[in-house]
């Protein structure tokens, strides 16, 4: 999956303080503690006799050894590729012949493993994650194979896809230290060479109750859970003291850096990415705000002025992903209308930063965030996987409860404020702008 | 192995009763009629302030000329883009200023608008809604700026060789002509030949009241949502009382196996294979679910994926689809490979769909997909729009007002036997169409010949 899409919903988890209407349908978050250090959430909620289980790893791509690009990945493909109690991919199929669903993704910052099945059955989840916590196999032959299946992601992702690609070159453009710049699939020629050995030392520092938490919610009653969780889980051994993770700090950028790709494609893509601060930095509410403003909606003002009034675009946004363990980025991109260049869109785009900057947007404007953001945060929960997935993601930063002090953050957010967060990040100078190139296609059959 | 999957089956017995409890909580459908015939399926649902609304419009792209493709699409699209006292801009922002979200999709057999906000926003939103589908005005301007962003759009996807593919295949597979073989949005040059005046007639002969469905599913009861829907739909007449009808019966071209290859300078080949379908209406079509389960819907649990991505290593991807629609839709197998792999990776394809028609499924397989399947329909439930969705386009293909509850029973009853002859009728290795889009240098196919 692709991280940035899944931090673009943050923005629905605002409003549960910005209108008493929001909060009023959050249920409870139940918090648990067993003495190995896994921490667990249960959120419950009664309306259909379903739940989403899910369990967090505190490891992603920004966690890996050099050389290894892409083994946090490949390690998720391995965990359903089973332990000695149940065979490789007999997790999935016990999961699908109960009716439910798994799957797992990771991103720079952790790794997810969720369930959603009848609530009867959540006893199931329970059982297998437990055991695919302590017992992985990493069979040889099954990681050769599994290494294939990763290389052709790979393809089928980024090699094929020009836009994607590009939004690679670009990372790894605006971050020359920090390991944000490796790709969470990993360069190909690290896939290949990842053996099994060392997806097990990565699993034997990674994967333990301790660098892990387990969000419940659904049609599930807590103490009962908790019974389930404490028998499973309970024996694992904790980790223990684990050498401190050293992450490479990224320098101050003085000076605009640019990437160009050439590729067969038919529309110029322009990129653009500055570093900004993550939660819960006293900036990073008015970026959430600004983003909004800028991006989401055919009132928001890149689609207004860069697709409907200009015709310079077919598509343009910004997104500010703040939900990162590190200092990330504030991203825009916009695909070019036809007979348009990516210079005139380019330029178009820092127009609008610049517009920003100079004049602070409407009080109307911002209203209308709110109330975008508040709606969607009491539709996200309809669902019981979306509830857990945005306090996880809080989790992952610091603690699920970093959610009140951030509403309370966003809360405060006035037209000055956003102004002032555009002035103080959108900066040319600390820019990296990625541009694809489209060559001509050979001519085919 | 075997110890594992006597493990499998206490479970998958275990499923089938919580399936049915699950169902025992499906929702209360509230069936009525506006007085111009709109027809109401409304479900009450109290767990959140908000309110959900999917409305059904029989226009599709069967209902247009193939010189003018994308017509259903362009008038769906332009219905937010001007009423008679409102500018598109103005509409987007005070939708979005509520919080509220409104839309419109079109499928291969109807359109679809959805609305949903929260409850205290409802009456605001829907008099937007109704202004939008009573009186747009399909503006010049806005016609030829959505013409240029549709054109781009179009050339856009041409990156995608996944899409590049499955656009052949679809041609190759119900000919230019038939409205599943175009793509809906049209192409340049359809496009070009679409004028306003098409667009105005499309929509005075295509959406009509009497011909619409609509569910609303969230906080209110049905003395609320009557007197909403009358207030803010029943106004809405019949334009142009002349019908024509659902649209023209479709033949699907025989199709003859056929090789496609189109060369692109890509380190992956993207291979899309099959041939024509059912129809949703079709008695089989249960049947042919529990087959394509095994086969290859049924993620790691389905033949290809385990046999393809798990003991070959030579996919990340690769399932199988039946596109059940109201005329018989197609068969397709979709899978991309590095292109040194293409061959090999068609030929097991090919002997999957062999080994369906050769001999009947496990009990175990059977069993799996039976508890899927039946197992698995709960969570098309979840949420007020999930629900919304899915009742409005059960009551578009027949499938009766207690279809939720009948479900598990459709699947239920079917054996091997069943599965067997439904993959002997509806698979056809000898008429594949075949379409790959890859580095035609490095696919190592056997010949140039059509496949046998």
């Amino acid at each position: 999956m692709k991280p940035q899409r899944i931090f673009s919903m943050l923005f629905l988890i605002v409003a549960a303080v910005l209108m008493p209407l929001a909060a009023s349908a959050t249920e409870p978050v139940h918090e648990y503690a067993l003495s190995n250090g896994l921490k667990v959430f249960i959120i419950e909620d009664r309306k259909a006799p379903l739940a989403t289980f899910q369990i967090w790893y505190r490891v992603g791509s920004i966690d890996e050894p050099a050389g290894k690009t892409g083994i946090s990945h490949l390690l998720e493909h391995m965990m359903f590729k089973g332990t000695p109690k149940y065979g490789s991919k007999v997790f999935s199929n016990i999961i699908q012949r109960n009716g439910g669903s798994d799957n797992a993704f990771t991103t720079k910052d952790y790794t997810m493993y969720f369930q959603t099945i009848a609530s009867d059955r959540i006893g199931i989840s329970i059982a297998l994650e437990a055991d695919r916590m302590k017992n992985l196999l990493l069979d040889p032959k099954e990681t050769v194979s599994e290494r294939d299946v990763v290389m052709e992601e790979r393809r089928m992702r980024y090699d094929n896809e020009p836009q994607s690609q590009l939004h690679e070159d670009l990372i790894a453009t605006a971050f020359k230290a920090h390991p944000y710049r490796n790709p969470v699939i990993g360069w190909m020629s690290d896939i290949e060479r990842i053996s099994r050995d060392d997806l097990a030392a990565h699993y034997r520092s990674h994967y333990a109750p301790d660098n892990a938490f387990i969000f419940v919610s659904g049609d599930v009653d807590p103490k009962k859970i908790m019974e389930e969780i404490r028998r499973e889980f309970g024996p694992i051994p904790v980790f223990g003291k684990r050498p401190a993770k050293t992450i490479t700090e990224e320098p101050l950028q003085s000076g605009q850096r640019r990437v160009t790709l050439k590729k067969e494609a038919e529309v110029p893509y322009v990129m653009i990415a500055f570093p900004v601060p993550s939660l819960p930095h006293k900036d990073s509410y008015a970026l959430e705000v600004l983003s909004a403003v800028l991006s989401g909606g055919k009132s928001s003002r890149l689609y207004r002025s860069l697709v409907y009034e200009q015709r310079i675009a077919i598509e343009s946004s910004a997104d500010y992903s703040g939900l990162h363990r590190s200092p990330y980025l504030f991203l825009f991109d916009a695909v070019a209308a036809p007979g348009k260049s990516g210079a005139a869109v380019e330029a178009a785009l820092f127009a609008e930063i610049e517009r920003i900057q100079r004049e602070a947007p409407s009080a109307r404007e911002i209203e209308k965030v709110k109330n975008r953001i508040e709606s969607s945060f009491v539709f996200a929960q309809d669902s019981n996987y979306s509830k857990a997935l945005y306090r996880g993601m809080f989790e992952i930063i610091g603690g699920w409860r970093l959610l009140d002090s951030y509403l309370v953050g966003v809360r405060g957010v006035t037209p000055e404020m956003v102004q002032k967060a555009a002035q103080r990040y959108l900066i040319v100078d600390r820019s990296s702008v990625g541009t694809l190139v489209p060559l001509e296609k050979k001519s085919g059959k | 192995m075997r110890t594992i999957y006597q493990h499998l089956g206490v479970i998958g017995i275990v499923i089938l009763l919580c399936a049915a409890q699950a169902f025992a909580a499906s929702p209360e459908i509230n069936e009525f009629r506006l007085t111009n015939g709109v027809k109401v399926l409304h479900v009450e649902r109290r767990n959140l302030p908000i309110v959900t609304m999917s409305m059904l419009i029989k226009a599709s792209p069967r209902n247009e000329e193939p010189s003018r493709a994308g017509l259903a699409y362009l008038t769906a699209k332009l219905l937010t883009d001007g009423t008679a006292s409102k500018k598109g801009p103005e509409i987007n922002e005070a939708i979005e200023y509520l919080g509220a979200s409104l839309g419109t999709t079109v499928t291969a057999d109807f359109t679809m608008l959805t609305y949903s906000s929260l409850k205290k926003d409802a009456a605001a939103g829907l008099a937007l809604v109704s202004d939008v589908l009573l009186n747009p005005v399909f503006a010049e301007e806005e016609l030829v700026r959505k013409k240029t962003m549709t054109k781009g759009a179009l050339r856009q996807r041409e990156e995608d060789p996944q899409y590049v593919a499955k656009r052949r295949f679809l041609r190759e597979v119900f000919g230019a002509t038939h409205p599943y073989g175009r793509v809906l949005e049209g192409s340049p040059a359809t496009l070009d030949a679409i004028s306003r005046a098409d667009i105005l007639d499309f929509y005075a002969r295509y959406y009509r009241p009497d011909d619409t469905v609509v569910s609303v599913v969230g906080d209110l009861n049905a003395a609320d949502a009557r007197r909403m829907l009358e207030q803010y739909f029943g106004s809405w007449a019949v334009v142009r009382a002349e019908h024509q009808g659902t649209g023209k019966q479709e033949q699907v071209p025989q199709m003859i196996a056929n090789r496609v290859v189109i060369d692109r300078d890509v380190t992956q080949a993207s291979i899309v294979l099959g041939h024509g379908g059912i129809a949703r209406s079709n008695p089989d079509y249960y049947a042919v679910q529990v087959m394509n389960y095994v086969l290859g819907s049924g993620g790691f649990a389905s033949r290809l994926m385990q046999v393809v991505r798990d003991e070959m290593g030579l996919a990340y991807s690769i399932y199988s689809s039946f596109s059940a629609n109201e005329e018989p839709g197609y068969f397709l197998v979709e899978v991309q490979t590095k292109n040194a792999s293409a061959a090999t990776v068609v030929a097991e394809v090919e002997r999957q769909i062999r080994r369906m028609r050769a001999e009947h499924i496990s009990d175990s397989e059977l069993n799996d997909a039976k508890a899927y399947l039946t197992g698995s329909f709960p969570r098309r439930l979840e949420t007020s729009k999930r629900i919304a969705d899915l009742i409005v386009s059960a009551d578009f293909f027949g499938l009766g007002a207690d279809y939720v509850q009948k479900y598990p029973s459709y699947i239920n009853r079917i054996t091997k036997e069943d599965v067997l002859r439904a993959a002997r009728r509806y698979l056809d290795p000898e008429r594949l169409a075949l379409v790959i889009v890859g580095k035609e240098s490095e696919l190592k196919l056997p010949d140039a010949q059509p496949l046998k």
